[in-house]
């Protein structure tokens, strides 16, 4: 991980810096914010994996914190735009065309960045608490408690449709132009928001690592091999969960509230079901129940599709489910376990000429 | 059934019905403290219903449950029962296979079981003897630092009973804990129980005659959901109507 964060956060920046544009070397200002993009879905992927790989819930509504913690940053950058919106209004175009002439109450207060933040950590937050606190209570589990988060997930969505929602309907909030006085639209800025993600990735990375090796992460993972041991050892395993649920909730609003000025445009498309399931994808195909797994999986998913779709626009969904079979089939671990197979290969390999060479090689020429 | 003596367990007409199958029927079961009980049964008598009712795992229909002289088990949950002082053995083993046979007991042994309590949690090095301790008794000793799924079927088995002293509950639940031992190893969990009887007062569930036969001082007879006769080892298997439902049938095995 040491090596990885170093690269992210020291090696990556300063080939955008310094190597000519158009050496062997440089990574484009394009690349550096698709990183930023990719290091975002990192950041919601180690949620995933903490409720999945770590606890045995499996969560479909990762997206949906993801994008609640989007869309608060995003009415923050809507209000930062001020009149230079098509329309010249000191209000966000999309309720000029709604037909607003003034600033509905509740958007208010997110001209003042820590207010947005707070909103994009409180919300996703409460509603996690909520929601989880419903389901473990009802002691909810397995496909069912994907099931519940997935169509959570699908109402939130068609909320979010909804023009009279006043939060931008299908189109979302896009046209962003400042963050805290600094110009999105700039490269430096782009490039300091692509190291904060960076680091921001590492400390969720760091803070997970944490965690799952006090007790606290014992019984997490105990939920997951044994919940009714667990129940018939005197432990609240509902509250456990509920603690990991709304722990990742946050993770994934933090992932969110990073990823929307970089790719400067959040709508409900972000939190539909198959970002929820994307994102366990990456998962898989990183490594389940490791911590650097679906940073992996995140980072070298989204790079394969950004190749892909590029090169064979048509073929991404046939190479995806492809991936996912090879991964299931070959690597149950995923990347993150392939050099664990690979030594357990190489073992085999060399436990072999060990046993069989006592009959052949050394006898035979003698028997003649 | 005089009341006299202190029961650590009390249940007195218990019913409880699955679909339409009476699974329980008036069962009155009293236990005294520091005893160690034997329940035999044929399959389907209700055994591990029983303990299901005891340990919160389903509600009885009807009828009273108590623990300790007059605490009501009947509203409380798996884990509010399990911080009462009782705990329970699963028929198959259940153990953490991920987690090493340390951190097994570790998770088992007494203590707060709150959520932040967990998460600044560090082993004392009185943790540390209690569960060398523990790990000594069941006879684990040199697989501390193994994963719990290496094991083989006995030693999680002992695994288990190991969680199970390391909570220190005043009254152990062990639902058939010779099942797919061998002789060596059956006759090795039977000197274990009885050396936790005294300390602890114990429940065992149990098919396996000759285990039943060396251990066993009071032995309960379960047929139908309700208590067919009690006594001793003995007096069970000349019991007419023992023989009848229940040993006649178990021939084969």
């Amino acid at each position: 991980m040491a090596v990885v964060a170093l690269l992210l956060l020291v090696v990556l920046p300063c080939l955008n810096r310094f190597p000519a544009p158009g050496s062997f070397l440089h990574v484009s200002d394009f690349q550096i914010n698709l990183y930023g993009k990719y290091l975002c879905y990192a950041i919601l992927a180690v949620g995933v994996d903490m409720l999945w790989g770590y606890t045995n819930l499996l969560s479909l509504g990762q997206a949906l914190f993801f994008s609640l913690g989007g869309y608060m940053m995003g009415m923050y950058l809507m209000r930062m735009i001020g009149d230079l919106g098509q329309y010249h209004q000191p209000i966000p175009d999309f309720l000029v065309f709604l037909g607003w002439s003034k600033l509905p109450e509740f958007w208010r207060p997110f001209s003042s960045f820590p207010f947005a933040m707070l909103m994009a950590f409180a919300l996703p937050g409460a509603l996690a608490a909520l929601f989880g606190f419903l389901a473990f209570r009802s002691r909810i589990r397995g496909v069912y408690f994907s099931i519940l988060t997935q169509a959570l997930t699908y109402a939130a969505w068609l909320l979010f449709f909804r023009n009279s929602l006043l939060m931008g309907g299908n189109n979302g909030f896009t046209d962003f132009k400042f963050i805290l006085g600094y110009d999105l639209r700039t490269p430096r800025t782009q490039l300091v928001l692509y190291m904060i993600t960076a680091a921001a990735l590492i400390l969720v990375y760091l803070g997970c690592r944490w965690l799952t090796r006090t007790k606290f992460g014992l019984v997490q993972q105990a939920i997951k091999t044994s919940e009714n041991r667990v129940l018939f050892s005197g432990y609240a395993a509902g509250n456990y969960k509920l603690f990991v649920f709304v722990i990742c909730s946050l993770i994934a609003a933090l992932g969110g509230v990073l990823y929307v000025p970089q790719v400067g445009i959040i709508n409900p498309s972000e939190m539909g079901t198959e970002r929820s399931l994307e994102a366990v994808v990456w998962v898989a195909v990183g490594g389940r129940g490791t911590l650097i797994g679906p940073i992996l999986g995140a980072v070298g998913v989204n790079a394969l599709r950004s190749w892909i779709t590029r090169a064979y626009p048509d073929l991404w969904q046939l190479m995806l489910g492809t991936l996912i079979i090879i991964v299931t089939v070959f690597m149950p671990k995923g990347i993150a376990g392939v050099p664990g197979q690979l030594s357990a290969l190489g073992r085999r390999w060399k436990s072999r000429p060990e046993t069989a060479p006592a009959v052949d090689p050394s006898q035979e020429p003698a028997a003649k | 059934m005089s009341t006299s003596n202190k029961f650590i367990l009390s249940m007195e007409d218990v019913n409880k019905t699955f679909d339409g199958f009476k699974a329980i029927s008036n069962l009155t079961f009293y236990m005294d403290e520091g005893e160690l009980r034997v329940i035999i049964g044929p399959n389907g008598a209700g055994k591990s219903t029983m303990l299901d009712l005891i340990t919160g795992r389903t509600r009885p229909d009807s009828g009273k449950i108590e623990y300790d002289l007059n605490t009501d088990l009947t509203r409380l949950n798996e884990y509010q029962i399990n911080r009462l002082g009782i705990g329970r053995k699963f028929q198959t083993p259940s153990v953490y296979i991920d987690h090493t046979v340390f951190e097994n007991v570790m998770l088992s042994l007494k203590g707060p079981r709150g959520v932040f309590a967990a998460l600044f949690h560090r082993t004392t090095p009185d943790e540390r003897d209690r569960i060398e301790e523990v790990l000594k008794t069941v006879g684990l000793s040199d697989r501390a630092q193994a994963k719990a799924g290496l094991l083989s079927h006995g030693q999680k088995q002992w695994l288990e009973i190991g969680m199970l002293i390391a909570q220190d509950p005043k009254l152990l639940l062990v639902d058939e804990p010779a099942a797919g031992m061998t002789d060596e190893e059956t006759h090795k969990t039977g000197e274990l129980l009885m050396r936790l009887e005294g300390k602890h007062s114990i429940v065992v569930i149990e098919h396996d005659m000759t285990f039943v036969r060396q251990i066993a001082r009071k032995v309960t007879v379960l047929h139908q959901g309700t208590v067919l006769c009690e006594g001793s080892v003995d007096a069970v298997q000349n019991n007419e109507r023992v023989i009848e439902v229940y040993l006649g049938r178990k021939k084969k095995t």
